[in-house]
């Protein structure tokens, strides 16, 4: 802020001598330093206290002594784990649809925002409060008909004529990927906001150079818009990858048998308690202490190739942030 | 359709499509993923969210079919509201708690845009790590801690809500040394208590306000010193008019993100009623109802803010 640079100024014309400016500056870099130091670890404790309670063993959980280093420590739970949510098999399924689902959102959504940023055309205002419309609605609402919608799913009639009834989508991806491509999919009115913005805020003039020299709309689009796009794009994608990654809202509607990190996560200790009591395992109830620890484990798996990517894109993302400029 | 703005010309006694008519044909090409969704998808499914909501549904295999609500068409939502015992206890919680975590949110994620905006060592990190709750935020992770019994007693919110205030007794000491009236107190207590759920709630509006801070051009700044403004004067004269068009964005994000959060209990309540309960009419009506409310108290907001935005009309 500008606090900083008055500061340092005036620091320079008091070099040596310990003055008010330069006591508050200190004291004030501390406060800082405090603050940020706290809430990195408010945000940081459950993720530890995740990773520490996934490798203790039932009797640390009661044992009060053991609050972070586990005594007994084991790997019992990422094996179980990770066969309770047929871990690789999910985690393949998953990275396919989220990837998938994450690619078509983001290229139908790039066509839409630089449609409503850089050309006229009537009813532009009232579409573009469709697209806020959109944002505002919570899926809750239109769940139920978006479940009867990919139940008994149907383009005028023609299932019916060639199959005699409405076709089923449900337990497939092609629920997902038609949200995807319409743009109906997961917050996809905030990302065409973003990319709106950010196109606004590009140069028109290479566009119009293309456009001299002979290039067709969608020609300068891919060659000229895309290319300068990146940054916002990686983060785009990372948004929409993320949120279908851990989406248990979607997933829950449409998959019912389909196993999805989503899905496997939250009926992950009834599954492996169903199996441990299949091999006559010591086990007679789920007792909630291995309830956590199969919750932390299978929380821990789901999040691993979250944070790898993460900390991949991590450059872009910061900077595509930076450069959207959502200033309305 | 529209000659008179001259999307049409008349080229040798042919209509044809003018310069602004093909701009206008590219910008309906460009949105036309988005128009196919909202007209195909998007608005049947609210028509028949609404169509529901006013009568009852058996599914069939081969389809449904939908019969008039028993009495009249406002039976659900009467009884949502009437006799449903549950029902508005959680609607009047669900408001509740929104208006004491967005005013929260808001202060929390500003604060927080204008410290990373400093230059400090280790600022990167920082970022890194203040960025993580997008991530955390989503989906089924947060649904599993809030029913996870064992670790909430080891989670910092619930740390706080125990050990932390022995040690910083919040709501005992502002009641001691202060003269603030109890609805107040309370505030500030849960404020304090509850660190972990605003920090865990304002990741993505950190972000905006984090690029709004960076849109703001150092020449202002740099003008205002001259001048003789003190920093905090330049912040209540340059950064905060200049960043309250985002104030307004965020504020109806973050009541939104409260209101349709996969924790919220009435959410989980509607969804249980139609998938658990197959009550499809009066889940629908439920969902409308909350909706309707969500509407409401966005309009208010949203008015009582946007008339205090300042908007730059230089950038635009």
């Amino acid at each position: 802020m500008k606090g900083t640079r008055m500061n340092k100024k005036n620091s320079a014309v008091h070099k040596g001598t310990l003055t008010w400016p330069k006591v508050g500056r200190m004291l004030w870099s501390i406060v800082r330093g405090v603050i940020v130091v706290g809430i990195c670890f408010v945000i940081l404790q459950p993720l530890f206290t995740k990773l520490s309670v996934s490798f203790m063993s039932e009797r640390d959980l009661l044992d009060s002594s053991v609050k972070y280093i586990p005594k007994h420590f084991t790997l019992n739970n990422y094996r179980l784990a990770v066969k309770g949510m047929d871990y690789w098999r999910s985690l393949l399924k998953t990275f396919a649809l989220s990837g998938g689902v994450a690619f078509l959102q983001l290229c139908s959504c790039m066509l839409v925002a630089y449609g409503f940023a850089r050309f006229r055309f009537p009813f532009k205002k009232l579409l573009f409060g469709c697209v806020i419309l959109m944002l505002i609605v919570p899926p809750q609402i239109i769940m139920l008909p978006l479940f009867m919608h990919f139940r008994f799913f149907d383009i005028f009639g023609i299932f019916k004529l060639i199959k005699g009834a409405p076709v089923s989508l449900l337990d497939s991806y092609w629920p997902f990927l038609i949200q995807a491509v319409t743009c109906t999919g997961f917050k996809n009115g905030l990302f065409i906001y973003m990319l709106r913005q950010f196109f606004k805020g590009m140069p028109k003039e290479l566009e119009e150079a293309a456009f001299v020299d002979g290039c067709t709309k969608l020609k300068t689009f891919v060659k000229i818009i895309v290319p300068s796009a990146v940054p916002m794009m990686v983060t785009i994608f990372l948004f929409g990858f993320v949120w279908q990654w851990l989406d248990s809202f979607y997933t829950s509607l449409y998959l019912k048998g389909t196993k999805v990190i989503p899905v496997a996560l939250d009926s992950l200790s009834a599954s492996v308690y169903s199996e441990y009591s299949n091999f006559g395992g010591s086990m007679n109830f789920i007792s909630p202490g291995f309830v956590s620890m199969m919750n932390n484990t299978g929380t821990v798996l789901a999040m691993i190739p979250l944070i790898i990517i993460y900390l991949v894109c991590q450059k872009y993302f910061v900077e595509g942030i930076e450069r959207s400029g959502i200033v309305g | 359709m529209k000659n008179r703005k001259g999307y049409f010309k008349k080229v040798e006694g042919k209509w044809k499509l003018s310069l602004l008519g093909r701009e206008a044909m590219a910008g309906l090409g460009f949105a036309l993923p988005f128009l196919i969704g909202f007209f195909f998808l998007f608005l049947p499914m609210i028509i028949k969210s609404v169509s529901y909501s006013f009568s009852n549904m058996e599914v069939q295999s081969t389809g449904y079919v939908l019969t008039p609500a028993a009495r009249h068409g406002f039976e659900h939502y009467i009884r949502a509201l009437t006799i449903d015992p549950e029902f508005n206890r959680m609607l009047l919680n669900a408001i509740l708690e929104m208006i004491t975590k967005v005013p929260l949110v808001l202060i929390f994620s500003f604060f927080m845009a204008n410290l990373l905006n400093q230059k400090f060592h280790g600022r990167a990190v920082a970022r890194n790590i203040l960025f993580f709750p997008v991530i955390l935020t989503s989906g089924v992770v947060l649904g599993l801690e809030s029913s996870d019994l064992l670790l909430t007693t080891l989670s910092p919110a619930e740390l706080s809500g125990t050990d932390f205030s022995t040690i910083m007794n919040v709501s005992g000491f502002l009641l001691k040394y202060t003269d603030l009236p109890s609805g107040a107190i309370n505030f500030l207590a849960n404020a304090v208590n509850g660190i972990y759920n605003i920090i865990i709630a304002s990741g993505v509006q950190i972000l905006i306000f984090l690029a709004g801070l960076q849109s703001i051009s150092p020449s202002l700044y740099e003008a205002s010193s001259m001048e003789g403004a003190t920093a905090w004067e330049s912040f209540w004269k340059i950064t905060f008019p200049m960043i309250s068009p985002l104030i307004l964005v965020n504020s109806v994000y973050t009541i939104i993100d409260a209101f349709t959060s996969e924790t919220n209990e009435i959410m989980k309540d509607i969804k249980e009623t139609i998938f658990g309960e197959v009550k499809y009419g009066f889940g629908s009506a439920m969902a409308w109802i909350y909706f309707v409310c969500i509407g409401i108290i966005l309009l208010v907001v949203g008015g009582i803010i946007s008339k205090h935005v300042f908007y730059n009309d230089e950038q635009r």
